[in-house]
């Protein structure tokens, strides 16, 4: 178990240090010269010579990018991202306050979702074909396809502006999370309700099955002890790529209801180019997202003892 | 593709090895798309709005950009069959034109996504090495972010504009297929038609281009057919974030953004885009799922 683990650590050293390159690289995509965009996002429209000489050096953009990356990098294992061009904050600081609302958001939609998805999942592969299932797979298939921006729209329209019930944005007060949440799950829920319905079918064939059945199980023993504690991983996988997403900030959704969390953040930075936030944040939100696969993993090791026992590992 | 839809059970099922289909059925896939009810449906929505993106200069009634401040706001009339939006311009106008937009980037996109991961796929399997280490190292940094971020991150620093946009989801999308197509080929290179061509003398570019593609790329294909839907939620998501298509541009992305600071007084506006989106999105899913079935009903579910 703890061979296990370490040896998924050893794996996600690299491809830390391979987003943080990437986070890094993203400013020397950038088309302009960044110290002029600062310059004249401060309102100095034709900057002198010196001005500019003097912020690249403040700036640290006189060195080389390696040494750039080096000195950034630095930073960054000891909790140093950088100050924002745009407001002068500490990077990690302005994330770190931000981070909670965001995973306050991704949290309750990604449980919402798993409270409508799992139980229509079962039920949708226990009757295939019924009703029940088709009104689900419909559900399902309409749930994916709508954009997210749009859903939230529509409930703003029903829930807002004609029922009055919940107001459109800001996060003064708890009922805030609502519209949002809802945007997510329903997302979210579309998703794992297809997941969790074809992963139930996929067991409910296996001889497992069939062998506990015959051995006289009741129909309700037989898919809740058996095919779903198997179909369990795949729900487990699936949810915690879409809690990884949304932890990353669900940047969308939270500018359109102006949850302060960090996806509005980063989409606020991006316009005006403010490079250590979007780095920070690329880095930031790369890292939370090896850790929710981390864990992921190291919850398989209960979900699955062949993955205990050293067998094969996905 | 895009976003959190990426990896679905298909996907997720193809990475693991699950062979699809070997390829001395393909004639019969076209047949058993036209035999699966839900397949043809997602047919024929994609081809009926690919149609209208092509006829857009025959059939627009009026020119997608044309401000008309009379009409501002506009109900539904003769003219005007959806309504004005909030500049005077032909609602019905801009959608039909937007097909094209958000249809255009997403095709183009998808050839990108597919040259790319598909070649360096190939590639990596069939040449393993350092190179295959180095590329592989790349795809998995790739596919530890979610896309919708990486790709606005990029979009963003590009500078906004519908090529960014394009840029930041190519950019990261190839990855997924890269890996599906590595796997596809690691597992061909060992079969025995592999093993005759190069017995009489085949070289390795025509090996792999003539006798390798053709047995892979099939699945490859499902896939890419799965993740159209995702991935023109993707270019119009970033693009009501206002990273890509600009004014005046119709895209239906932007003209949802557009609408948002009318939506009590005409939600018209934002109605007729989500819907048009969702639609589409709709019978990318179908026809996606259509074809799995197609190519493998041992993955039909």
């Amino acid at each position: 178990m703890l061979r296990y683990i370490a040896r998924r650590l050893a794996y996600l050293i690299p491809v830390w240090l391979g987003i943080s390159i990437l986070a890094f690289a993203l400013a020397l995509l950038a088309p302009g010269d960044p110290v002029r965009q600062v310059l004249q996002a401060g309102g100095i429209d034709a900057p002198s010579a010196e001005q500019v000489i003097a912020l690249r050096r403040e700036l640290g953009l006189d060195q080389p990018g390696p040494v750039r990356y080096a000195i950034w990098l630095g930073g960054a294992v000891r909790g140093d991202l950088g100050r924002s061009y745009r407001t002068g904050e500490p990077v990690l600081q302005s994330l770190l306050d931000r981070f909670p609302r965001t995973a306050a958001l991704a949290l309750l939609a990604v449980s919402l979702g798993l409270i409508i998805a799992v139980p229509l999942g079962i039920v949708s592969a226990v009757f295939r074909d019924s009703p029940v299932d088709q009104l689900a797979r419909l559900g399902a298939l309409v749930g994916a396809s709508v954009p997210s921006f749009w859903l939230a729209y529509l409930l703003i329209l029903f829930f807002a502006v004609q029922l009055r019930l919940l107001p459109v944005a800001g996060a003064s007060e708890p009922r805030h999370i609502v519209l949002p949440a809802l945007t997510l799950a329903i997302g979210a829920a579309a998703s794992l309700t297809r997941l969790t319905r074809s992963a139930m079918l996929e067991e409910m064939f296996q001889d497992y099955v069939r062998t506990a059945r015959s051995k006289g199980l009741r129909e309700r023993a037989v898919v809740v002890t058996h095919a779903l504690r198997n179909a369990l991983i795949a729900i487990v996988t699936i949810t915690g790529i879409r809690l990884a997403a949304l932890l990353g900030g669900a940047v969308i959704v939270e500018t359109i209801f102006a949850w302060p969390g960090i996806g509005k953040y980063v989409v606020d930075s991006i316009f005006i180019r403010d490079y250590p936030t979007i780095q920070g944040f690329v880095l930031f939100t790369g890292t939370v997202v090896l850790l929710v696969n981390l864990a992921v993993d190291v919850s398989y090791v209960w979900l699955d003892p062949r993955v205990r026992l050293g067998g094969k590992t996905r | 593709m895009i976003g959190t839809k990426a990896r679905d059970t298909l996907a997720a099922s193809i990475a693991d090895g699950h062979a699809l289909a070997p390829a001395s059925s393909r004639p019969g896939v076209f047949r058993a798309l036209l035999a699966h009810r839900t397949g043809v449906a997602g047919l024929v929505i994609v081809a009926g709005v690919a149609l209208i993106a092509i006829a857009a200069p025959l059939i627009a009634p009026d020119d997608p950009t044309r401000i008309d401040a009379l009409r501002r706001l506009g109900p539904p009339s003769a003219d005007t069959l959806l309504g004005t939006d909030n500049l005077g311009r032909d609602i019905l106008s801009r959608l039909i034109w937007g097909a094209r937009v958000s249809l255009g980037t997403a095709a183009l996109a998808a050839v990108l996504i597919l040259t790319i991961g598909v070649g360096l796929g190939m590639v990596a399997g069939f040449y393993g090495g350092l190179l295959d280490d180095l590329l592989m190292r790349v795809v998995d940094v790739l596919l530890a972010f979610p896309a919708l971020i990486l790709a606005l991150a990029i979009a963003g620093v590009l500078g906004p504009s519908i090529t960014s946009v394009m840029i930041g989801i190519v950019a990261v999308a190839w990855a997924d297929y890269a890996r599906v197509m590595r796997g596809q080929v690691l597992s061909a290179r060992e079969r025995q038609y592999v093993e005759a061509a190069r017995a009489i003398g085949v070289g390795n570019t025509r090996i792999l281009a003539r006798h390798l593609l053709p047995n892979v790329l099939p699945p490859i294909l499902v896939l890419a057919s799965l993740e159209m839907g995702g991935l023109i939620l993707a270019i119009s998501g970033l693009s009501f974030l206002g990273l890509g298509a600009q004014p005046p541009t119709p895209e239906w992305g932007a003209m949802l953004n557009d609408g948002r600071s009318f939506i009590a007084a005409a939600p018209q506006l934002m109605v007729y885009p989500g819907l048009a989106i969702s639609i589409v999105v709709v019978g990318f899913n179908l026809l996606g799922d259509g074809l799995r079935d197609a190519f493998d009903p041992h993955l039909r579910i």
